[in-house]
């Protein structure tokens, strides 16, 4: 049995006061622009810089790199309180960490570090990691991008899709998963190289037209005869998708973190609306028929919530390694999977209660019923999260 | 330089906000938080403080608050900013003061406090009535800069902007002074994660009236010279008259709305 003594779920005040600042923050900067960014697909590059002031991008870094040194879940409540006004925002800032930040504080050598982390932590700069390929997505060892060393220079060719944060004018790299070799049993020896911006026969295409998440910048990348020294092979030469693997976790409770705020926007709206709309002489708050799917609402919020910060704990109590680290792993399938599903139904929900008007764009119950549908798919899909789930259980699932 | 920053706790704006039988401000069952408008204060204390440097010696800027248990959470946000300490006067006789009597209470704060400069919004956004800046100037004995817009420290002289109807006026006064600073005077900052943690190792301190010398009576609802009479809840939003100009009469229907109104 899961031992859950030790895994607090209440936040700290300290962790509340954070919650307060960046709500605030997202309300005065981020909510009055927001429906315009969206309809003009417009990645707000101000706005990100001001995420970046605000310390957001630097809440777990370290110190020496311009970091607050702080715990995994106050990245969390930073990610639900920027997601419950705006999903694109919330992802713009946990892609910023988790895909772009992670990686080379978890593998970089000092001088990558050094060079890479203070931009990317103060939030003047954004990195991208291209690991999905049209062949490859689940299924990342199917890498067709190919980096051969010639010379002392990475030779980089091949393409990438849908990366985040990979075309603004604020990226500075992109760490890319490439086939470096072909191993003695014949599968793919996969490594992970860092491609600064701006470096010859790097191309971010056009930014993808999107269902949602119009303000996130994504991209598909190509790399033609791309050259890097060889010293920015990120990590171990081989280990580039199991480095990728190792940070996945994470990914998984940050993403839940997002669909938290989904939720919560979800509900905020739709009880003020069920208040304020009147049908036959009354608020439509008083009919059973709406406001039972608003108390499934709050279910969904709080058990949403207290699965994604019992995994946040666990991570921040140590208990993501070791003997302990196949319960994380679970608690972060069980909660990535609960709460986007949660998402998406609710963003249903909130959009039935609006009526007419939730079909319209000028209400934020739209944007947020496009918005959700990719937190299903994103960081494992919830069929890779039933399968991991099954698996933890002892089922011999493929 | 040591700067003194007063500030109050008050009920959120955006929760519902009640009155007790006594027509006080209901504060138990409401959120509170740092008054907005005391946020200006704390921000141009730090501006000032940052503005010194280590040229300014060991500047140190002090967050004074008044007010139940629950008030030490302004002073905390305050210390989030980047306040350096906070004194918390707290005693349960102090409850239903009116300005006259919070500037008595303010004033024999500061007075064991070391300070160059006293800092206070313009108003409370929960009483509203702007005046304990002047009072506290007065009974301190200090010249008051009040509704600074921008804010300038030369030296031992305080320069500030005050933007009027009609006119602008600059004010000087030399240090020790009082200062209360407005909306215009430049947006608070967040505090940071880091502000956030280092505010949970800064000192607060917690006096009582006894503390301060100030007599039990003098304070209090009982001896406030202003008294609530009357509250009533806020009415119901009504539907907004719309004007329609299907004839041309449009421009002259909105006129004479506005003229009614004494708007224009």
């Amino acid at each position: 049995m899961a031992d859950l003594s030790s895994s607090p779920f209440e936040l700290s005040p300290e962790h509340e006061a954070l919650r307060r600042t960046v709500r605030d923050f997202a309300e005065k900067e981020v909510a009055p622009h927001v429906a315009a960014w969206d309809r003009e697909h417009h990645f707000p590059v101000d706005l990100v810089r001001k995420v970046g002031e605000l310390g957001l991008f630097g809440l777990t870094a370290p110190e020496e790199y311009g970091g607050a040194g702080g715990d995994f879940t106050s990245l969390c409540v930073a990610i639900e309180e920027l997601g419950r006004v705006d999903q694109s925002i919330g992802i713009t800032l946990e892609a910023g960490v988790g895909l772009g930040i992670n990686p080379i504080l978890t593998f970089g050598t000092p001088e990558q570090r050094e060079q890479w982390l203070p931009e990317l932590v103060a939030g003047r700069a954004l990195a991208g990691f291209g690991l999905t390929e049209p062949g490859a997505g689940s299924d990342a060892g199917a890498t067709r991008t190919r980096a051969e060393l010639v010379d002392d220079e990475w030779v980089v060719n091949g393409a990438k899709q849908f990366i985040t944060n990979s075309g603004s004018e604020l990226t500075s790299l992109v760490t890319v998963t490439a086939r470096t070799g072909t191993r003695e049993d014949g599968s793919a020896e996969i490594s992970a190289i860092v491609v600064p911006a701006g470096t010859p026969g790097f191309v971010a295409e056009p930014a993808y037209d999107k269902l949602g998440w119009h303000i996130s910048d994504t991209h598909p990348l190509t790399f033609t005869d791309v050259r890097v020294p060889a010293d920015h092979l990120l990590g171990e030469r081989g280990r580039g998708y199991a480095q990728f693997l190792a940070t996945l976790d994470d990914g998984r409770v940050a993403i839940a973190a997002l669909a938290v705020g989904c939720i919560q926007a979800c509900l905020d709206l739709s009880v003020e609306y069920a208040g304020q709309r009147t049908t036959f002489g009354g608020p439509i708050g008083r009919k059973q028929g709406v406001a039972f799917q608003l108390a499934d609402l709050e279910v969904m919020l709080q058990a949403s919530r207290a699965l994604t910060y019992r995994a946040a704990a666990m991570k921040d109590a140590g208990r993501d390694t070791g003997r302990h680290r196949a319960e994380f792993k679970r608690a972060a399938s069980v909660a990535k999977l609960y709460a986007t599903e949660s998402a998406v139904s609710a963003t249903r929900i909130a959009t039935q209660v609006f009526g007419g008007y939730g079909f319209m764009e000028e209400y934020p119950v739209a944007r947020f019923y496009r918005d959700a549908k990719i937190l299903e798919i994103g960081e494992g899909t919830s069929e890779v999260q039933r399968m991991l789930i099954a698996r933890g259980l002892g089922l011999p699932v493929e | 330089m040591n700067i003194v920053v007063c500030v109050k706790y008050v009920p959120d704006a955006t929760g519902d906000r009640k009155f007790e039988s006594d027509n006080t401000v209901d504060r138990e069952g409401v959120d509170g938080l740092l008054s907005e408008l005391d946020e200006y204060a704390v921000e141009q204390s730090l501006q000032l403080k940052e503005k010194l440097g280590s040229d300014g010696g060991d500047s140190e800027v002090t967050v004074l608050t008044i007010g139940p248990a629950g008030a030490v959470d302004a002073i905390r946000k305050a210390l989030q900013m980047g306040a350096d300490k906070g004194v918390h006067v707290q005693d349960d006789a102090i409850a239903g003061s009116d300005a006259f009597a919070t500037s008595l209470v303010l004033a024999e704060a500061v007075k064991k406090l070391p300070h160059d400069l006293v800092v206070c919004g313009m108003a409370s956004t929960d009483g509203g009535m702007g005046v304990v800046p002047a009072m506290l100037s007065e009974r301190l004995g200090l010249p008051g800069a009040t509704l600074g817009s921008s804010i300038e420290l030369d030296g031992q002289t305080l320069k500030i902007r005050r933007d009027g109807d009609t006119a602008t006026v600059t004010v000087e006064a030399t240090l020790p002074a009082v200062l209360s600073v407005t909306d215009q005077s430049g947006e608070a900052r967040y505090p940071s994660f880091k502000g956030i943690m280092a505010a949970k190792k800064k000192p607060v301190e917690t006096w009582s009236l006894a503390d301060l010398g100030v007599d039990a009576g003098q304070v209090g609802l009982e001896a406030s010279y202003t008294a609530v009479e009357e509250t009533q809840a806020r009415p119901p939003r009504t539907a907004g008259e719309i004007v329609k100009d299907e004839d041309g009469s449009g421009a002259k229907a909105l006129v004479d709305f506005l003229v009614s109104k004494k708007f224009v």
